[in-house]
């Protein structure tokens, strides 16, 4: 009794506690007064807030931010939904081989992707007449793209969840009631997987939204992103802009998923309510 | 609308009521359809009359979804041909056929209400408006379903869903309709509901409908014709009473219901002939060429209601098959009564009768039954068709 009522809560607690409280940290030091980042906090002002959406040491930072995270966020997602199409609904020799390629970005350490990109990115990379990359370093393009590849898995995860529960005859249904494999894909299919898309997206979005590594190796004076800038001046100063600035990033990520969450739970709710 | 033009998808004349508007002939000539080592479907040859409501019934594995699913155009043949009114379709995708297709899940669209999931053919085919809805509800009280229109699928039975399915491969007024085991999800009193309901919508609309099923009593309750298919070939093409009472081979009459079957040599006596076997001598109907062929060798069919029991004590009636066997049980099933008996030598009989017996199990009968209320089928039919 003693171990239900009080150790589990306790050692549930304690774990909880060690999750959340670097982040917890961060948030009251955002809000600070002073010059430095101190703990406890000196008093209370929103300076900092105001600091990072005038000065340009940041203003610049944020659209490159936003601009990668999208632009990686909807070429992973476009990337993503059509392999996971692919490797659920076709029949080919080396299925398996090319899922594992699409979900390798998951694991192979981002040290080597990021060194890989960073070489392909500045020099290009040549077979005969084939090339690509050169003169990526330092550009909006060279991040998305990056991004992408490191973003590709989740789209691809979440719609082959969502494409595995809808019904293959409804594609022959389609055809069978004169669907064109078009017609049948935009009125039929992508309604049905759509929640996967759109969750599969938003975690994209956030991959690249806090990812510093790759942006260290890509990223030029002039255009970085977010994240980098605050690894930047946490090292050389301790304005207390970066906690602030972390902040923000951490606001849209709770939104973005808790949106994910609300959308996932409404629809588990429609669908369990009507089975009855 | 130029895609649907191009697709061939017009209806000629849209506002012309679903009653009544007959159907196209189907024509399937020598189709197979091969993948790797195993032939599905092995030379199939079949011409569906206009109107008609032909079944193809046969055992899971024997061909018959492959079959519907070539017709449908989701997979080609690997030789033959397809002809709808006599023209090739064999080449056309199954979104410009015309074909109307119900699947045993029903396989509707879950995100579109049952009124948006009818509407979906004539969407396709351009149809819009006012129009639209008309058709629409014309489908959906053609099926009872009025009313039903604003519900999600999720929100709807099994058989109400099947009947929105029914509908919406109905509305946009299909050449042929193909139903794939429609009513095999379905329980026993709602198959046999829809049973009657589809043989109505047949009876009213007068369209081609090309029915899948392995349920025999289903196949003989609703069509003109049955297909019974083996191992891909079409192994008896018939009316269902041609089909139970004068069926070609062993595996037909076994598969149509249930039999019993002696085998024995054929031998003439005075003109006519007399299977002899085992422990029997038997009268035998007139004997077809193919079976004098087979070296003699035959089984005669005969069908449980054929089959009288008489009573040790009762006098023998002329010109009968008689055996002579012992009762093991009968079952009282409210319309009929079901007798268990075993022949001296072993074999197990089963006779539909009528009214109760006195004799009781234990107790000798004699199994009796005209000459012509059998059939006499070849033996050795399964070795012969493997070789062939």
């Amino acid at each position: 009794m003693i171990l239900r009522r009080l150790v589990v809560p306790a050692f549930i607690g304690g774990m909880v506690l060690f999750l959340v409280a670097p982040i917890l940290v961060v948030i009251p030091m955002s809000f600070t007064a002073g010059n430095a980042m101190d703990w406890p906090p000196q008093g209370f002002s929103l300076r900092w807030y105001s600091t990072i959406f005038t000065d340009p040491e940041w203003t610049s930072r944020i659209p490159v931010s936003v601009q990668v995270g999208v632009g990686s966020a909807f070429s992973a997602t476009m990337l993503g939904t059509l392999a996971a199409l692919g490797t659920t609904r076709g029949r080919f020799r080396g299925k398996g081989l090319v899922t594992a390629l699409f979900l390798a970005p998951l694991v192979v350490p981002v040290v080597a992707l990021g060194l890989g990109v960073y070489f392909t990115w500045a020099l290009g990379w040549h077979i005969g007449p084939i090339g690509f990359g050169g003169g990526l370093l330092g550009s909006v393009p060279g991040l998305i793209l990056a991004h992408t590849v490191l973003g590709l898995p989740y789209p691809y995860v979440t719609v082959m969840t969502s494409l595995r529960g809808v019904d293959p005859n409804l594609d022959l249904a389609a055809a069978s009631l004169g669907a064109p494999p078009w017609r049948t894909f935009f009125s039929v299919t992508l309604p049905l997987i759509s929640p996967g898309i759109i969750s599969g997206a938003v975690f994209a979005f956030l991959v690249s939204w806090d990812e510093v590594v790759i942006a260290t190796f890509l990223s030029s004076p002039r255009t970085s992103t977010v994240p980098v800038e605050v690894y930047a001046q946490v090292r050389d100063s301790i304005s207390p802009a970066a906690a602030a600035i972390s902040c923000v990033l951490l606001l849209v990520s709770v939104v973005l998923i808790a949106a994910v969450g609300l959308l996932s739970k409404k629809r588990g709710q429609s669908s369990t309510s009507s089975k009855k | 609308m130029n895609n649907v033009q191009e697709a061939g998808l017009v209806i000629t004349e849209p506002s012309t009521p679903l009653i009544k508007r007959g159907g196209s002939s189907l024509k399937v000539t020598s189709v197979t359809k091969q993948y790797d080592a195993f032939r599905a479907v092995d030379d199939c040859n079949l011409t569906i009359q206009s109107g008609e409501f032909l079944t193809l019934l046969g055992p899971s594995g024997s061909g018959k979804t492959t079959l519907l699913r070539m017709i449908a155009g989701f997979s080609a043949p690997s030789s033959g041909r397809l002809e709808l009114d006599g023209v090739d379709i064999t080449a056309i995708p199954p979104y410009r056929r015309d074909i109307g297709l119900v699947f045993q899940n029903y396989a509707l669209f879950p995100h579109m209400s049952a009124a948006e999931n009818i509407a979906f053919p004539l969407k396709m085919r351009g149809i819009k408006g006012h129009q639209r809805r008309e058709m629409v509800d014309e489908a959906l009280s053609l099926v009872k379903l009025e009313g039903f229109g604003h519900r999600k699928p999720r929100q709807m039975s099994g058989g109400q869903q099947q009947r929105v399915a029914l509908a919406r491969a109905l509305v946009f007024r299909p050449r042929i309709l193909l139903m794939d085991e429609p009513l095999g999800a379905l329980d026993k009193r709602l198959r046999e509901g829809l049973q009657v309901e589809l043989r109505r919508l047949h009876r009213e609309l007068g369209i081609t409908i090309i029915f899948v099923t392995h349920d025999q009593e289903e196949a003989l309750a609703l069509s003109d014709r049955i297909a019974i298919l083996r191992a891909g070939r079409i192994e008896q093409l018939g009316t269902g009473s041609e089909l139970y009472e004068s069926p070609a081979s062993l595996f037909v009459a076994d598969f149509m219901g249930e039999s019993n079957v002696f085998e024995g040599r054929l031998e003439r006596q005075d003109g006519s002939f007399l299977l002899v076997g085992d422990g029997f001598t038997l009268h035998v109907p007139s004997v077809a060429e193919d079976i004098n062929s087979s070296g003699g060798q035959a089984s005669l069919v005969v069908r449980p209601e054929r089959l009288t029991l008489r009573e040790a004590s009762q006098p023998k009636t002329a010109d009968l098959n008689t055996v002579r066997a012992t009762l093991v049980d009968s079952l009282y099933l409210g319309s009929s009564v079901r007798h268990e008996v075993r022949m001296d030598d072993g074999r197990l009989l089963t006779v539909r009768g009528v009214g109760a017996v006195s004799a009781r199990p234990g107790d000798q009968v004699y199994v009796e039954w005209p000459r012509d209320g059998a059939v006499l089928v070849p033996t050795k039919v399964d070795a012969e068709a493997a070789k062939s």
